[in-house]
């Protein structure tokens, strides 16, 4: 057995709130460790994550919130640990969440990113961390982006949040993400499978990944000519629908003022369709530039605030739901909500009703 | 949460190359329900202790085939109790003769697993021996 010395950073609080403050104060600072046990109080979500959180989230912002994704064996981690590289030559510090699937039949997981990315073992400035979907369906893990957003106020400069390998649907990146990179690799599909709905529509850059096969750039080809043509019809629809019409934002500068109204929610767009080869590092120069500046067109209030308000909004709506739930399932209430659901579930009830005598039920 | 699931770092140190052996454990792992993060071949003890730091396991699993263990094992379990990981727990799996456990365990590994252990039996010792972390 391991001799059972008590680390300075593990002192027993029992109290979450000073717990968290140690871990807080300690990871801002720089203890690495103290980084690596907030990020496993956050994946669990416990009431010393909830704490530390609401500490941390007013010190987050600052990072670029880059997500990757793609289907499996597109090279998302090679890529990755390929950008980490030019990232690292330029003195800028890195952040990675990396999600892998769980097992629907036994909870286990498999976490295989990191074999891509070891190259930086001894750098501080580089932290990886392996995070299982723990069920959640969207191509990330529920807590990923809270674990981003501690990343992010720890002081990494870009913080990568790379996915699980997507099928055609998983979009929730793109509201976790300032950037959302979508990996193809070469002659996956037709001009059909580009211009079906889906994980092409929030990419903002589109990589097609492992340049040196065959084909790569006839697969870009056609990935260009068809999401211009999306870009187009989705311009022209909104300007059927009274919207305001968003230029298409390839171009960096400022955007239109009207862009971040309201109404400004996830626009058309035309990414960029960038060729890499992730083992040997072509076009991953290329790919930071673009990153970059995706950034800097988005700072003023278009498509990465559109992104930031959607983010906002996907946290505060689950954490409303969660605590909604909470209050019903609370000790006082627990009684007359599991009366409703069983009304419910035994067709009594229907659910409408439900849902309006348990919102009466919190009013009351 | 209590039933989260036990995290586990497998990682094959050294320069041998068979990782056969550590791909069927840590799939083993996962179909046991572990949250099992796989590193791959070749580590030197530093990507080990850096892995197990950033990860945050409850459980560091080393294969090694090469002989080499008793020059590796012992500097992984030094570089963990220098970044302050003295609660990990850590195994040792491949080609260990008896009379190198002893000083193995007095390194700090807790649990020594050779040929013709089954991965039910691994799976056992870390839900009994590894402590959840918070």
């Amino acid at each position: 057995m391991a001799a059972q010395g008590v680390p300075a950073t593990a002192v027993s609080a029992h109290d979450p709130a000073v717990r968290a403050g140690e871990l807080t104060e300690a990871a801002v600072g720089g203890d690495r460790r103290a980084l690596a046990r907030l990020l496993t109080a956050v994946e669990n979500r416990t009431p010393v994550a909830e704490a530390a959180l609401r500490t941390l989230y007013p010190m987050a912002g600052r990072a670029h919130l880059v997500g990757i994704t793609g289907p499996p064996g597109a090279g998302k981690s090679t890529l990755v640990a390929a950008l980490i590289a030019e990232l690292r030559a330029r003195g800028r510090s890195v952040g990675v969440v990396a999600v892998d699937p769980s097992s629907p039949i036994t909870g286990g997981a498999l976490l295989g990113d990191r074999v891509r990315m070891q190259a930086y073992a001894s750098d501080r400035d580089v932290f990886i961390r392996s995070m299982a979907a723990r069920g959640h369906a969207g191509g990330l893990a529920s807590t990923s982006a809270a674990a981003a957003a501690v990343l992010d106020a720890c002081g990494f400069d870009l913080v990568f949040l790379e996915t699980v390998g997507t099928g055609q649907s998983e979009v929730e990146v793109a509201a976790a993400a300032d950037t959302t990179v979508v990996l193809e690799a070469p002659e996956m599909g037709d001009e059909v499978q580009a211009i079906k709905a889906g994980l092409l529509e929030v990419a903002d850059i589109v990589v097609v990944n492992k340049g040196d096969r065959p084909g790569a750039q006839r697969t870009a080809s056609q990935l260009r000519a068809m999401l211009v043509a999306v870009a187009r019809v989705g311009v022209a629809d909104r300007r059927h629908h009274g919207r305001v019409a968003a230029a298409p934002d390839l171009e960096p500068g400022p955007e239109p003022a009207d862009a971040s109204a309201p109404d400004a929610r996830p626009r058309p767009k035309q990414p960029e369709v960038l060729v890499t080869t992730a083992t040997t590092g072509e076009g991953v120069p290329g790919l930071l530039a673009s990153l970059d500046r995706h950034r800097a067109a988005g700072r003023d209030g278009g498509a990465t605030s559109a992104a930031r308000l959607a983010r906002a909004e996907a946290q505060v709506w689950a954490i409303l739901a969660d605590r909604t739930r909470a209050e019903l399932d609370a000790d006082g209430r627990r009684a007359g909500t599991q009366a409703i659901l069983r009304a419910v579930a035994d067709h009594e009830l229907d659910p409408f009703t439900a849902v309006d005598r348990l919102l009466a039920s919190l009013r009351g | 949460m209590t039933d989260r699931p036990l995290k586990v770092l497998i990682a094959k140190p050294g320069l041998d190359g068979h990782d056969r052996g550590a791909k069927v454990l840590a799939r083993g792992l996962r179909d046991e329900g572990f949250e099992v993060v796989y590193t791959g071949l070749r580590q030197t003890p530093e990507m080990v202790a850096t892995a197990a730091l950033q990860e945050d396991v409850d459980v560091v699993g080393l294969s090694i085939l090469s002989g080499a263990h008793m020059t590796l094992v012992p500097r992984v379990t030094k570089l963990l109790r220098e970044e302050g990981l003295d609660d990990v727990l850590v195994v040792v799996g491949g080609i260990i003769p008896d009379d190198d456990a002893d000083e193995l365990r007095a390194a700090g590994v807790a649990g020594i697993f050779g040929p013709g252990t089954t991965i039910a039996e691994v799976a056992d010792f870390l839900r009994t021996s590894a402590r959840p972390r918070a």
